[in-house]
């Protein structure tokens, strides 16, 4: 990859994730309900991996040799729906439905209903156990395909999450990759207020995981580390991507008030207006745009 | 209406706070939700949020219990009965601890988050366990009855508890007592026995039955264990049909539980209206409630069906009997 595509390609997913952003809040408006927070924090997160990492096929959803992921933090399922619905999994026009009955949408991700959802999640705490499962099964078919896990850092919380991380790096995954969306900020509160999981990257160490600590917003380098992580041989390892929940928009950044709220009419304006001039603010500080 | 039944609770918590220092509270990150915050925001120090764990939270419970704390414990139904099931059967019902469990966000009340939120099973998984009281409420002042009656009562007790607004059922002088069933209205023809917010939905079942020329009693079960069998065995020798109606799965709930009373006692025509052993979906609460069956509308379908497998019943056995009198 040229230095120049290199930079295109920034340019494009961190665009992308702006629209992402944009795309989810439209869904949790209309439906007066979802998780805005933690979706707008992992959009970067998101459309790297469907849009640059993710070897899936739209046409073909249940293709074994596919790479797997589990939103272990099923709560930001509209964050995942955009990017399935961007791939061509179905209909663009089904983000409407989020959340309507019989829709194919559900609040939290349904492998049942969802063409593209690998796994149903929105208990916290067992997806990256089940993503444990899959790699499992790729070393048992011999099979090449990787698996990703995004979990919140909330989620670490749950014993079941270290139960995990001792078993897949005893057994030395190296075809598992978890990714913590780390915003700091859990339902109740803060992380600090509720339950500090500090040092993190220490104890991923101390259960036997590389780290790879990034800015979780920056398309740059969630790119890198994801090569990286790809590219350890002895072990698993965990992304600790640094990021801001409710990220965008102004008032529902660092806002727990703002996990699980839909926004009114007003806020949504507000909100698309800021995600507006955020765009404007992109081009004209990117001097390379026209190059 | 005004508030809801989780709000009701939180109130109640708070209140009796007030009155008894033995009294704590944990939740694990979704106090909020639970309304337990009500009682954080009153005594801090008697608050314990784990964060998102809810396993560690109940085996804490059962610590502070055995030390002579009176918790309460609150997360959603589903994480409390479920995810730490394990921990409330051996670590709380099983040495027979004073720990309170309140599962928020019972039945389908968690509409819109889907399936993994809903809750169809907590009556199920909770009466099977020995030592267990079960209480299910059916509005937000029967609600903050049964916080001071769990307080009051020594050993486990599960409170069922509704996230939406609901009707008012109750009045603040209603006696509540643990095992009692309530009479809301008496009949000949058939029984209609209630739990929860179909409670409601029953009552105005028996509005569109009478129009129909037929007297249906309604009989609330908020006690599911024990449950008062005395009272369904006289509803069962009165009206001979009879129709359960809960926000739970027709197997091993209200339905199961009046079985099981009915097959020792009183052999009786009973119809189970209920989720149909199905996972539900996202969707507006009405919307659901609708197409999962849990409607005024569908009592009296059972009503309806109670009444004439009654007929077929009795002429079948009186047939039986008449029959048998030929061959001999
Ligand atoms: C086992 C379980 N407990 C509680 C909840 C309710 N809940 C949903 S999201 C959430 C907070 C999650 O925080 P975090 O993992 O940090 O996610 P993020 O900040 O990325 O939204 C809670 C407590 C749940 N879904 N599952
Ligand atoms: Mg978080």
């Amino acid at each position: 990859m040229s230095q120049k595509t290199d930079q295109e390609l920034v340019r494009r997913l961190a665009e992308r994730a702006r629209r992402l952003r944009v795309s989810v809040l439209e869904m949790i408006y209309r439906a007066q309900s979802g998780h805005p927070g933690g979706s707008l924090s992992a959009a970067e997160i998101l459309v790297t991996l469907y849009e640059h990492e993710l070897r899936v096929d739209p046409k073909n959803p249940r293709w074994p040799d596919r790479d797997r992921f589990v939103l272990a933090k099923g709560h930001a399922a509209p964050a995942l729906y955009v990017e399935l619905a961007e791939r061509g999994f179905f209909l663009k026009s089904e983000l409407e439905r989020f959340r309507q009955i019989d829709s194919i949408l559900q609040g939290h991700p349904d492998m049942k209903k969802t063409p593209g959802v690998d796994m149903s999640t929105g208990s916290l705490g067992q997806g990256l156990s089940v993503g444990i499962g899959m790699a499992l099964a790729a070393r048992l078919d011999q099979k090449d395909y990787h698996v990703w896990a995004l979990l919140g850092d909330g989620e670490l919380d749950e014993g079941q999450v270290w139960e995990a991380a001792a078993y897949a790096s005893f057994h030395k995954l190296t075809n598992i990759t978890a990714i913590v969306d780390l915003n700091h900020v859990q339902l109740d509160g803060s992380t600090r207020e509720v339950l500090a999981m500090d040092p993190v990257a220490e104890k991923w160490r101390a259960f036997g995981w590389r780290v790879i600590e990034c800015d979780g917003h920056s398309v740059e380098e969630l790119l890198g580390s994801y090569a990286a992580a790809k590219g350890e041989k002895s072990g698993p390892t965990v992304i600790l991507a640094r990021t801001v929940k409710g990220k965008g928009v102004s008032f529902m950044e660092n806002n727990a008030a703002w996990h699980g709220a839909a926004p009114t009419e007003e806020q949504f304006q507000q909100a698309m207006v800021e995600l507006k001039q955020s765009a404007a603010a992109e081009q004209t500080t990117k001097p390379g745009r026209d190059n | 209406m005004g508030i809801t039944m989780r709000e009701a609770y939180g109130r109640a918590l708070a209140s009796l706070g007030e009155r008894d220092e033995r009294v704590v509270v944990l939740d694990a990150d979704v106090s909020k939700s639970t309304r337990s915050v009500v009682f954080l925001e009153r005594f801090p120090e008697r608050f314990f949020n784990v964060g998102i764990a809810e396993g560690n939270m109940m085996n804490i419970a059962g610590g502070l219990a055995s030390c002579g704390k009176i918790p309460f414990v609150n997360t959603f139904s589903f994480l409390l009965t479920l995810r730490a099931g394990e921990q409330l059967r051996t670590g709380v019902a099983y040495p027979r601890l004073n720990v309170k469990v309140a599962g928020a966000y019972i039945g389908l009340s968690d509409s819109f988050d889907g399936a993994t939120h809903q809750d169809v099973m907590d009556i199920a998984v909770t009466r099977a366990m020995p030592n267990m009281t079960v209480l299910s409420l059916s509005d937000h002042v029967m609600a903050a009855r049964a916080v001071r009656a769990a307080a009051e009562f020594d050993g486990p007790v599960y409170l069922r508890l509704h996230r939406n607004e609901t009707p008012d059922l109750s009045r603040e002088e209603d006696p509540f007592t643990i095992g009692k069933a309530v009479l809301h209205r008496d009949g000949s023809d058939v029984t209609l026995i209630p739990t929860g917010i179909m409670v409601g939905k029953a009552l105005e079942a028996a509005d569109l039955l009478a129009k129909e020329g037929i007297s249906a009693a309604v009989l609330e079960i908020h006690t599911i264990k024990p449950i008062d069998v005395e009272a369904i065995v006289k509803y069962a020798d009165q009206t001979g049909a009879l129709v359960t109606a809960e926000e739970h799965n027709i197997l091993g709930g209200l339905g199961g539980a009046v079985a099981e009373v009915l097959g020792e006692h009183r052999p009786a025509v009973l119809e189970r209206v209920g989720v149909a052993d199905t996972f539900a979906e996202s969707g507006a609460y009405d919307a659901l409630l609708k197409k999962y069956g849990l409607t005024a509308e569908a009592i009296v379908a059972a009503a309806r069906k109670a009444l004439a497998r009654r007929l077929t019943w009795r002429s079948r056995r009186r047939g039986a009997h008449e029959g048998r009198k030929r061959c001999i």
